[in-house]
C-alpha cells in the first residue's frame, strides 16, 4: 500500500498532478490516497520530500494466476508518419503470438506515442488482439521518467502475465528502471522465450559474453519481464485481419516527473542513411583492413550489394567508422541476409552481434580465425586485395 | 561534492567456458579483473575531481571478501575512499537485490552523495540494468551510455554525452544523478608508483547485512525475483567450406560465384 508520512507532506501538490488515476487530493489540508490507486509509483519518485513509499509483498500463487495477457512494448520508430512501430516489435509480436497461445490469453501491443496519428492495423496484421495506445506531448521523445511512469500505470492497471520489450538502447534503459518500482524480475536480452509446464516464462539469454547459455524463470511475482534481442526472432507473416481491439489509455504526465533535458544532438550518420540493425546486406571491417582508407572499398562493395559498411569494435576505437555502425554485444546486434567479414577475428562479443544473420561470408588471412566457425564460407586470403576484385566482378555482371 | 562510483570484480570473460558434465561455470585459473565500462566511471569521475574543487571518490563493490582487488585498484586509478559490502547472505543475488544492497549500503554510508556513476554494463553478467535499478531505488534521475561526463558551471547540474543509434545527445539533469558509462576516453591514465604505494594507505570500510536496513527475505538468493535454472554452453555453430591457398583473384571469383548462387548478385 502507499504510505503518506504527513510530517514531511508539504502539501505541494505534484504528486496529485502526476497521479495517472487520479487516486490523491487534499482533503482537509492533508494528503489522501483513495482506492482507486493501483501502487504505480509515479507519485513516490515525483515527491521531492521523500513523503510518500509503496510496501510491495511477494504475491501468493493464487494472486498470480490472476494476471493475463502477454503484453509487447511497441517501440515506435520516431521518423515514420504516422507513426509504425520498430521491426523488432514484429518479431515479438510473432513470438508473443506463440506465448499467448500457448497460455489461452491475448497478445497485446502497447503503444507510448506523441499526439500524432498512429498505425494500429499493423498491430492485428502481425498477431495481435489488442493494441492499448498512450499517447501524449511528453511521450513524443523519449525519457526515462515519461516512459517509466507511463508503462507502470498500464502494467498496474491491466496486470498481464508477460511484458517483453526490444533489447534496444530505449527498452534496456527504461525495462530496468520498471521492474524496480514494480518489484519485478527482468531478464535482459533473451534469445528464446517459452512457456513450460507449470505456464511459467522461461527465458533463455547469453551471459558471460556470449560464453555461455543461461534459463531463468520470474517465479515470485508478475508480470515476468524481458528484454529481448533484436533480429532473432522472425517477423511473422502478415494476416489480415479485422478483430484488433484498440483502447486508448488516458495518461496524465506532467512536465515535473521528467527529470532529464536534451540540451543538445549531434546526429553522425546522414539523414536517410540505413542502420545496421535494419540492412539486409552488411559488409564489415576488422582491423585486418589495415587503415581507414581501405574502408572505401569495403562501401564500394556494399553499395554494389545494395548494403551498408559497419565494422568491429575494435576500428570504432580506432575511429574509422562511428560507434553507430558497431556490431556486437557493445554495439548493435544485426541479422542481415548476408554478412561479409573482412579482416575480422571473430571475437565471442563480435560474434553474438552478427551470428543470426542468415549468409555468413568470413575473409581473413589467419586459417585458424573464429570467425570462419560462424561462416557458411570462409576464404583464407588478404581481404584489402579481394574486396576490390571482388566489386569488380560484380561491377562486370551488371 | 561527492562522486560514488560503483565497481564490480569479474572474471576475464574470454576464458569462461562450462563444463558440460555439471553445467556449472569453470572459473578456476581465469583471472579476477575490475570491470572495464566501471573502469571507465572510475575515469569520468577522476576527470571530473581535476576539474573541479573539493571532489571526493568513494568505490562501492559487493562481492566476495577478494573484491577488495578491485577496490585497491581503483584507489591507483584516484578513488579516495571504499565500501566493500560482502556477507554470505548477499551471495546468489540477482540484479534486482544487488541493486537494493548496493542503494541502501550508498544511502547508509555516503548520505550526502551528488552523483552516482556505474559502468553501462558487466562483462559477466551482462545485465545492463544494476544502474537503472539503483537509479530507481534511489529515486534519482538516470542517464544512460555516458561517453563524457562533466558539471555545469554552477555544478549543480550533470552534463552528459549519451550515445544514441543516431550518434549522440547531450542531456542534463539536477544533482543528485546517476550515470551510466558506456566509454571513457581511450587513452586513460597509468598510475604512478607513488599512486600504488598510496592505494594501500587508503581506508576501506567493511558492510554487512547487519549493517544496512534490508529485510532479510530480500538479500541474495532468497531475495531475488529471476531464477536462473539452467546454464549450458551455447548451441554449436554451423558447418562451413573453408577455401585455402587460393589466388585474390580466384579468391574472389569463388565468393562471386557464391553470392551467384544464392541470389545475392543476378
Ligand atoms: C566488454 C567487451 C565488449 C566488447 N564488445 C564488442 C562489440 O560489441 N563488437 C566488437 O566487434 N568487439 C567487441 N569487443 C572487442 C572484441 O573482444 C575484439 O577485441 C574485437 O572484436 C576485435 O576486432 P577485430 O576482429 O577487428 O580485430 P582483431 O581481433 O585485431 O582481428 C583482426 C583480424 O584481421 C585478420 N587480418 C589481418 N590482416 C588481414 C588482411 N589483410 N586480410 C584479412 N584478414 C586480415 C587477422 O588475422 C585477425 O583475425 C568487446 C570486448 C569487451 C571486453
Ligand atoms: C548466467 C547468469 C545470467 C543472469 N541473468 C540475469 C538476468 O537476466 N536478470 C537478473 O536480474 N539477474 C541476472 N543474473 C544475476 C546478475 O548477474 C547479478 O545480479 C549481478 O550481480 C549483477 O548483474 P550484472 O553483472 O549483469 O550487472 P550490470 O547491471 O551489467 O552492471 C552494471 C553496473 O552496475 C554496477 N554493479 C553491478 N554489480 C555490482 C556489484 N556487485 N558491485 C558493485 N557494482 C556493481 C557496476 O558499476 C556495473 O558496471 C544472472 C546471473 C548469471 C550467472
Ligand atoms: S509531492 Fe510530496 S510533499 Fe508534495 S503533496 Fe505530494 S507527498 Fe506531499
Ligand atoms: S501509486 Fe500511482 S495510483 Fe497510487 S497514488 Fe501514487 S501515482 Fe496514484
Amino acid at each position: 500500500m502507499l504510505n503518506i508520512d504527513h510530517e514531511k507532506c508539504t502539501c505541494c501538490k505534484v504528486c496529485i498532478r502526476n497521479c495517472p488515476f487520479g487516486a490523491l487530493s487534499l482533503v482537509g489540508g492533508s494528503l489522501h490516497v483513495n482506492e482507486l490507486c493501483t501502487l504505480c509509483g509515479a507519485c513516490v519518485n515525483v515527491c521531492r520530500f521523500d513523503a510518500l513509499s509503496i510496501e510491495r509483498k511477494k504475491a501468493s500463487p493464487e494472486e498470480l494466476a490472476r494476471y493475463k495477457g502477454v503484453f509487447v512494448w511497441a517501440e515506435q520508430d520516431e521518423e515514420t508518419s504516422p507513426r509504425k512501430p520498430r521491426k523488432v516489435v514484429l518479431e515479438l509480436l510473432g513470438k508473443g503470438r506463440e506465448l499467448a497461445d500457448k497460455l489461452g490469453e491475448d497478445l497485446v501491443a502497447v503503444v507510448l506515442a506523441g499526439p500524432g496519428e498512429v498505425d494500429t492495423e499493423v498491430y492485428g496484421e502481425h498477431g495481435a488482439d489488442k493494441v492499448i495506445i498512450c499517447q501524449h506531448e511528453l511521450l513524443e521523445t523519449f525519457s526515462t521518467d515519461g516512459f517509466t511512469n507511463v508503462m507502470c500505470a498500464v502494467i498496474t492497471s491491466k496486470k498481464p502475465a508477460v511484458v517483453l520489450y526490444g533489447a534496444t538502447p530505449h527498452g534496456r534503459d527504461f525495462a530496468p528502471r520498471v521492474a524496480a518500482r514494480l518489484y519485478l524480475g527482468l531478464t535482459a536480452d533473451c534469445t528464446g522465450l517459452e512457456i513450460n509446464a507449470e505456464r511459467q516464462l522461461v527465458q533463455t539469454r547469453p551471459a558471460f559474453g556470449g560464453n555461455i547459455m543461461a534459463s531463468i524463470i520470474t517465479p515470485y511475482n508478475r508480470p515476468q519481464t524481458s528484454t529481448v534481442r533484436p533480429n532473432v526472432f522472425p517477423v511473422p507473416e502478415e494476416k489480415k485481419d479485422s478483430s484488433l481491439v484498440k483502447e486508448v489509455f488516458p495518461v496524465t504526465l506532467n512536465r515535473a516527473a521528467i527529470r532529464t533535458k536534451v540540451v543538445e544532438k549531434r546526429y553522425l550518420d546522414e539523414e536517410g542513411d540505413l542502420s545496421i540493425e535494419d540492412a539486409r546486406v552488411i559488409v564489415a571491417g576488422g582491423r585486418g583492413c589495415q587503415k581507414a582508407a581501405n574502408l572505401e572499398l569495403l562501401q564500394d562493395l556494399a553499395e554494389k550489394l545494395g548494403g551498408v559498411m559497419a565494422g568491429s569494435r575494435a576500428i570504432v576505437e580506432q575511429g574509422w567508422i562511428p560507434h553507430t555502425r558497431q556490431v556486437g554485444q557493445s554495439g548493435t546486434t544485426v541479422g542481415p541476409e548476408l554478412y561479409i567479414a573482412a579482416g575480422i577475428s571473430g571475437a565471442i562479443q563480435h560474434v553474438v552481434g552478427m551470428s543470426s544473420s542468415k549468409t555468413v561470408i568470413a575473409i581473413n588471412k589467419d586459417p585458424e580465425a573464429a570467425i570462419f566457425k560462424t561462416a557458411d564460407l570462409g576464404v583464407v586470403g588478404d581481404a584489402v586485395e579481394i574486396i576490390p576484385l571482388l566489386s569488380a566482378l560484380i561491377e562486370e555482371k551488371n | 561534492m561527492k562522486i560514488v562510483v560503483c565497481v564490480k570484480q569479474v572474471p576475464e570473460v574470454t576464458n569462461v567456458q562450462v563444463d558440460p558434465k555439471t553445467g556449472t561455470l569453470i572459473r578456476e585459473g581465469v583471472k579476477s579483473i575490475l570491470n572495464p565500462f566501471c573502469e571507465y566511471a572510475l575515469d569520468h569521475a577522476v576527470r571530473i575531481k581535476d576539474r573541479f574543487q573539493d571532489v571526493s571518490i568513494t568505490v562501492v563493490s559487493m562481492g566476495p571478501p577478494q573484491a577488495r582487488d578491485v577496490l585497491v585498484r581503483s584507489f591507483e586509478l584516484g578513488a579516495d575512499e571504499g565500501i566493500l559490502i560482502t556477507d554470505r547472505k548477499f551471495a546468489g543475488a540477482d540484479t534486482w537485490t544487488t541493486s537494493l544492497t548496493l542503494a541502501e549500503a550508498i544511502r547508509t554510508v555516503v548520505p550526502d552523495y551528488d552523483l552516482v556513476l556505474v559502468g553501462k554494463q558487466a562483462i559477466d553478467g551482462d545485465t545492463a540494468q544494476v544502474g537503472p535499478e539503483i537509479a530507481e531505488i534511489l529515486g534519482l534521475p538516470q542517464i544512460t551510455y555516458a561517453v563524457d561526463v562533466t558539471l555545469t558551471s554552477t555544478r549543480r547540474q550533470v552534463r552528459v554525452t549519451q550515445e544514441v543509434e543516431k550518434g549522440y545527445e547531450v542531456i542534463e539533469a539536477t544533482l543528485p544523478a546517476l550515470v551510466t558509462c558506456s566509454k571513457g576516453e581511450v587513452v586513460r591514465r597509468a598510475p604512478s608508483f607513488k599512486d600504488v604505494i598510496n592505494a594501500r594507505q587508503k581506508p576501506i570500510r567493511l558492510v554487512s547485512a547487519s549493517d544496512l536496513q534490508i529485510p532479510e527475505e530480500q538479500l541474495g538468493l532468497q531475495g531475488s525475483y529471476t531464477q536462473v535454472v539452467k546454464v549450458f554452453p551455447p548451441p554449436a555453430k554451423k558447418s562451413s567450406l573453408l577455401l585455402q591457398n587460393l589466388e585474390a583473384a580466384d579468391a574472389a571469383r569463388e565468393i562471386f560465384g557464391f553470392l551467384r548462387e544464392k541470389r545475392f548478385v543476378e
